[in-house]
């Protein structure tokens, strides 16, 4: 259709199925194709002003990425978390003998986090001391580290860390766990720097993933099977998204399990360790039904 | 990275420089570049980076004095042990580089922005410029240079479109999901072409990575291409290899996908050859799908995975890139896409660091030949924010860039970043009078999407085509 088609706006026909013919009158225009929102969590249907972004997506937009910054550069207050941790009935037997580590890698600042991932590697001097003399001071024999690390998203490990390790809990009977060590400016590969240093058998990292626009609070977790420097992602099982409104605590701890058990069976992780903890479940996609587009 | 900040040993220099009372020296060419390269994080991280400004400075100077030929001469990664050094060296026609062989390099920018260097011309002497010739020009080059002689440089590629003519801009529709889910990329698929977008190429990175994903998303966006007669070609952004497999079983494949770099040694770690690369070409040609030309490729590149995949050969990072440019223009692709922001902080620190690398990807894969768009996209990490997105799009629109991606509100809810919206290029078009490719721009008059072509005005009523599906899917339209 040309122009020549329809002088002008007003005697542009009206459809039977229009949607609100609103341009006119109206300077921001509402897509029919809005309610399919409900099926993705797409930012599809915003409708638009002219051609730009109306008001309201444009600021609700800001928010998030807002959100995704603040999760990004808000400090941990390791600190605090560890203190509730102490303070939890199921966290007792985790706790009782020595109290939660607290660790920093050797990147002093945020900005330099994110600019040196080396540095984000390692523990910094006086943490790598703290692990040596806690090693010193005990004979017993560590199956388990668990290392809370802030990664990305110091807001993922606040909100997640206390309900995921609860329900993960449950599963921990008979192992010999060390303490919990919650790492400042930390990156995924700092676990393996700690289990090392204990000598622990393994070592799950709670992370704090890059934030998405849409969720900046996601928990990574990664299992490593005798943790040492240097070793690549090649050698560690990962388990993404886990909050709320993604893996959920009870889903992310019997996979974590899961993967834990048998990296103890097999003792090997990575690449060699395939997560089937969901293969009861069967997906036909030759039955798939055909998308809207084409029905 | 092993050594962030590895010293080099400086026992002899190849270039030395006299400024006042201090002499600057460089240890060979590949350091040379690396110095003289406008600062950014992954350089640093690298350890090749100058130390300071005025090392920098100095090192463009004498960059400016190298002539064009020695790049022929010293390879910057060994011949014997890199095939895209073979292929660069092998591929090199001396005839075309006659016109520009007695220049230096600081000649070349002078020579690129004068009236000699005409669109012409710039097309005739394309395989007489090495990615190096290209890098080391564009690292002497101001912003404003880069967008003018990138402009001056035409590239036209064609399957069911015609991509690339001046004055046009295209968009790859991205209809991520983070489960795949088809009602969920169709609904996205659907308001991409609603506002206008997808001529480049309906272009899915698929959360899960293998042959029967990738065979059921390329058989669904082929089933709504023909349903509504797009000019237009899909791609899944699946590896090389899966690809092949998935054109043995069958698949209707439009467009091959590789992310390739500049080094044999990146490319190892991506897990493809050259061979591979040819292999899937042959095998998306015998399908014989184009209707208007036959560029079956879809390359994507960026700024830093060499140095990601420890495989930079003390290179810097957009040298390495150019590198990766040879690759491409070996296999004639529709597209190449240089994912800008994405790598992430340690690489391009901010929204400075992300234009400027955008615009050096931009302007040397055009002089090389390349149908070159640009993933405008940063991650939450990063130092910047849409606004940046709104300079660098801007920017590219004026230099001419081929494509640049369209996905809903900006947000990728599966690779969980920031990229230029269906809004956004609907702003670069009346912005700028960037036209869709013809054919696209026909259909999208002929579907009553677009109400005025020429201004770029949507029709604010649903058109009649996508009436029936959209009605039995969310209902209550009429």
């Amino acid at each position: 259709m040309n122009q020549d088609d329809y002088p002008n706006d007003h005697s542009f026909p009206t459809h039977p199925h229009a949607e609100a013919v609103t341009e006119q009158h109206e300077p921001v225009t509402e897509n029919a194709w809005s309610k399919l929102n409900a099926f993705t969590d797409a930012r599809v249907g915003l409708g638009r002003s002219g051609i730009s972004v109306p008001t309201k997506h444009l600021l609700a937009f800001q928010l998030a990425h807002a959100q995704a910054i603040d999760a990004v550069h808000t400090q941990l207050d390791s600190a605090g978390l560890a203190a509730q941790l102490t303070a939890q009935d199921w966290a007792k037997d985790w706790t009782k003998h020595c109290a939660p580590l607290l660790l920093h890698s050797r990147a002093t600042d945020r900005a330099t986090y994110l600019q040196r991932p080396d540095y984000g590697r390692r523990l910094d001097e006086e943490s790598a001391d703290t692990l040596d003399e806690h090693r010193a001071s005990t004979s017993q024999q560590y199956d388990l580290a668990i290392v809370v690390v802030d990664g990305l998203s110091s807001l993922a490990i606040e909100q997640n860390t206390l309900p995921f390790l609860q329900a993960l809990a449950g599963y921990l009977n008979g192992w010999s766990l060390a303490p919990i060590c919650f790492v400042e400016q930390g990156r995924v590969a700092i676990g393996d720097d700690v289990c090392e240093r204990l000598n622990a058998k393994c070592v799950l990292v709670l992370v704090g993933e890059r934030p998405g626009l849409s969720s900046p609070d996601s928990l990574g977790l990664y299992l490593t099977w005798g943790g040492k420097v240097g070793l690549t992602d090649a050698y560690r099982n990962c388990i993404s998204n886990v909050r709320p409104a993604g893996l959920v605590y009870q889903e992310a701890a019997r996979k974590a399990f899961y993967l834990l058990n048998e990296a103890r069976t097999l003792k090997l992780s990575g690449v060699k360790l395939k997560d089937r903890s969901d293969d009861d479940l069967i997906i036909d996609t030759s039955k798939e039904s055909k998308n809207f587009l084409i029905s | 990275m092993s050594k962030p900040h590895s010293t080099f040993q400086r026992n002899t220099f190849q270039f030395r420089n006299i400024v006042g009372e201090r002499t600057f020296g460089f240890v060979d060419l590949a350091d040379l570049m690396a110095k003289a390269t406008p600062a950014r994080s992954g350089d640093r991280l690298a350890g090749v980076a100058a130390d300071s400004a005025e090392e920098r400075a100095i090192a463009q100077m004498t960059l400016a004095d190298v002539p064009l030929s020695l790049f022929l001469e010293q390879a910057l990664v060994p011949y014997e042990a890199d095939e895209i050094t073979r292929l660069i060296l092998d591929d090199h026609d001396k005839a075309a580089f006659a016109v520009i062989s007695h220049l230096t390099v600081g000649g070349f920018r002078d020579w690129l922005l004068s009236d000699l260097a005409t669109s012409e011309v710039l097309t005739q002497i394309r395989p007489g410029v090495t990615p190096e010739m290209a890098a080391a020009v564009s690292k002497i080059m101001r912003n404003q240079d880069l967008i003018l002689v990138a402009k001056k440089c035409h590239v036209k590629t064609a399957f069911r479109n015609t991509i690339g003519l001046p004055g046009h801009l295209s968009t790859r529709l991205q209809p991520n999901h983070p489960t795949d889910d088809l009602t969920g990329i169709a609904a996205s698929m659907l308001d991409g072409l609603l506002y206008a977008n997808g001529d480049a190429v309906i272009g899915i990175n698929p959360a899960t990575d293998n042959v029967q994903q990738a065979t059921r998303l390329i058989r669904m966006m082929d089933e709504v291409i023909q349903h509504y007669d797009i000019p237009t070609q899909s791609c899944v952004l699946t590896h090389v290899t899966n690809t092949i497999e998935c054109i043995d079983q069958g698949a209707p494949v439009d467009l091959v996908f590789q992310s390739i770099g500049g080094t044999q040694a990146t490319n190892d770690s991506f897990g493809f050859n050259l061979a591979n690369l040819a292999e899937a070409q042959d095998a998306a040609l015998s399908l014989n799908r184009g209707t208007v030309g036959n560029n079956v490729m879809y390359f994507e590149t960026g700024q830093g995975s060499a140095l990601s995949a420890n495989a930079h050969h003390g290179l810097d990072q957009q040298t390495c890139e150019a590198r990766a440019y040879a690759v491409a223009r070996k296999f004639n692709p529709l597209l190449v896409n240089t994912v800008v922001g994405f790598i992430g902080p340690e690489y391009l620190y901010d929204g400075k660091e992300i234009t400027r690398a955008g615009l050096e990807d931009h302007f040397c894969g055009k002089l090389l030949g390349l149908p070159m768009g640009c993933d405008v996209c940063y991650t939450n990490h990063a130092e910047a924010d849409q606004n940046d997105m709104d300079n660098l799009l801007t920017l590219l629109g004026v230099a001419g860039c081929t494509f640049v991606m369209g996905i809903p509100g900006s947000d990728d809810i599966m690779l969980n970043y920031q990229t230029t919206s269906f809004h956004d290029a609907l702003y670069a078009r009346r912005a700028l009078g960037l036209k869709p490719a013809p054919e696209f721009d026909l259909w999208l008059a002929k579907m009553e999407i677009f109400k005025n072509n020429e201004q770029f005005t949507l029709n604010h009523q649903l058109p009649d085509a996508f009436h029936k599906s959209l009605n039995r899917m969310i209902g209550g339209l009429s």
